[in-house]
């Protein structure tokens, strides 16, 4: 009967988004644009959820459970994400775009990666995990990820934290006075703004490289696939080689000592958790296919932004003074969860439109016609759909120390993915996979948070445990 | 909201972590686990089906023994000897 019912509201759900879809192409095929985001967001909804696929378990669970389940994950579909995009780009068909980085990157990082710890799920978690049922994770994005963030970009609370440098290279850039009123406005345009951008492939080192090998060598093959192979063999190393080597010495009856026996121990660890690895290898493909089908579309309406699209249907009070909405053209999280916040503030009459971020860059355009958004959704209502399938949807309302971790992390979320302008998809995931070094940066930083909120939640589990075994 | 861990009558021990999400279900199995004698029995029930994952391979990498596996009613059940 249960199992009847979920799948009953898997259908409906489906269907729901098929006919919002029918009705978007309807009101004007620009709008396919907006259904593609939709559609592709539906997709990652229901691999997030199949493959328990969240960055925060990735190194959280290693540095918990000693479970290096997430981390493979991740790197398998890194590794198969670089090698699209180095397609991608040789054959002009990439919107990736690499972003200023320095310090700022790893602090942000750092931030980012507590906050996903004690929210329970990064940002693309917390969406699947909101479809699972899951109220901690819809505080954490609520409260979080779009309230506090967009309160972040706007308010000035931080101006004296500010070097009077910033002040005056960001008045310097010829921004409008009335963009430029926020504390993160002084500091996008006083010191991020001036930082270097590295992509590999365009560097003096790899540039030169003949054809389109410069793609594969230097963003793929030296930025992730090395690194990503490297990270896996001591991952192997410090958490499953000893338990590997023991259980097949068992098994064999002899010492497994050999290169084959280190082989195999490593594709153990890849296989340990298939639905994980295979989530990993499709998500990798999906993304690069993702990147395709934005620029096909860009292509065909002869635009670089949705915003044009959405001028060109009379919705400019949508978009930012530049004509531009937030469009990032791949996979991206945090950014348009801030325009909904910004939007639900601007309904209780604060002024959003005063900042960089939201006047200058990404505009505010009403949900409905907000294509990120709408991949933000579709993560949401694809997950909803593969957990109602699983039967493994339930409706969990946030109760006592949970409410306390949710909003905490969420706002740590929230506040970490405004600084290197990414979270762990944006900053971390598709960076990495594009050539971008900074990305590494940022998944340092939260490697290194993420360390940080364990060492906490190990802390604090550890009286608990107490008081519960004193009744012994 | 709070966690239960009790020893019952028959020796056996009970984790019950019903409403907790990532990564308080694997955090207190895990220390569960390392405070019971090796061949003891822990139930443990939680309904966070994104925790089941990592508790099935933190017991298979440290050599316990997952004896049963059952859901029911949004709970995920498991029997656990301690290796």
């Amino acid at each position: 009967m249960e199992e009847k019912k979920n799948q009953m509201w898997a259908f409906a759900i489906t269907g729901l988004l098929i006919i919002i879809s029918m009705l978007y192409y309807q009101a004007n095929p620009y709008y396919m644009y907006v259904v593609a985001y939709i559609w592709f967001g539906f997709a990652y909804g229901m691999m997030l959820q199949y493959g328990r696929f969240c960055f925060a378990s990735a190194s959280r669970d290693l540095f918990a459970a000693g479970v290096p389940r997430m981390a493979v994950g991740i790197l398998v579909a890194l590794i198969f994400f670089s090698l699209i995009q180095a397609t991608l780009a040789s054959t002009d068909m990439s919107t990736f775009h690499p972003a200023p980085f320095g310090l700022h990157t790893l602090i942000a990082g750092l931030i980012f990666g507590v906050g996903m710890v004690l929210s329970g799920g990064c940002a693309s978690g917390s969406l699947y995990k909101i479809g699972e049922g899951n109220g901690t994770s819809f505080l954490a994005a609520f409260f979080g990820l779009c309230i506090g963030q967009a309160i972040f970009v706007d308010v000035t609370w931080f101006n004296g934290l500010m070097p009077q440098s910033w002040f005056d290279n960001a008045m310097s850039k010829g921004i409008p006075a009335a963009q430029m009123t926020s504390s993160f406005d002084i500091y996008l345009a006083g010191y991020v703004w001036d930082q270097p951008v590295v992509q590999l492939s365009k560097t003096a080192a790899f540039s030169g490289l003949p054809g389109i090998s410069k793609y594969f060598i230097a963003d793929s093959l030296i930025n992730a696939l090395i690194p990503a192979v490297l990270l896996l063999i001591t991952i192997y190393y410090f958490y499953t080689r000893k338990g590997f080597l023991k259980k097949r010495a068992k098994a064999t009856g002899g010492a497994a000592t050999g290169f084959r026996d280190e082989l195999a121990g490593i594709w153990s660890m890849i296989m340990a958790s298939k639905r994980t690895t295979l989530m990993g290898f499709i998500i990798g493909i999906v993304a690069g296919l993702h990147i395709f089908v934005m620029k096909g579309m860009q292509i065909k309406f002869g635009i670089s932004n949705f915003g044009e699209l959405l001028t060109r249907m009379g919705h400019s009070a949508d978009t930012s003074i530049k004509g531009t909405v937030f469009d990032p053209g791949y996979w991206y999280i945090t950014s348009q969860e801030g325009q909904f916040g910004g939007w639900i503030l601007e309904k209780f009459g604060w002024n959003m439109h005063d900042n960089i971020f939201f006047g200058l860059n990404n505009g505010l355009p009403e949900p409905h016609r907000n294509p990120a958004l709408w991949m933000s959704s579709g993560i949401i209502f694809g997950a909803m759909v593969m957990a109602r399938l699983s039967n493994e949807f339930k409706l969990k309302l946030p109760k006592g120390e949970l409410i306390v971790w949710g909003l905490m992390g969420g706002i740590l979320m929230g506040v970490g993915s405004r600084p290197a302008l990414g979270c762990n998809i944006g900053a971390f995931f598709i960076r990495v996979a594009g050539g971008d070094p900074s990305g590494w940066l940022y998944g340092l930083g939260m490697v290194t948070g993420a360390f940080f909120g364990v060492k906490f939640f190990n802390w604090w589990s550890d009286r608990k445990m107490a008081k519960e075994m004193a009744n012994f | 909201m709070a966690m239960k861990f009790e020893k019952n009558a028959d020796g056996t021990y009970m984790l019950d972590v019903c409403g907790y999400v990532c990564p308080h279900p694997q955090i207190y199995c895990k220390k569960s686990i390392e405070k019971i004698q090796e061949g003891e029995i822990l139930n443990m029930v939680f309904d966070n089906p994104s925790s089941a994952e990592t508790i099935k391979q933190m017991l298979d990498q440290a050599g316990h023994d997952l004896m049963e596996e059952k859901k029911e009613a949004g709970k995920i059940i498991f029997k656990i000897k301690k290796g």
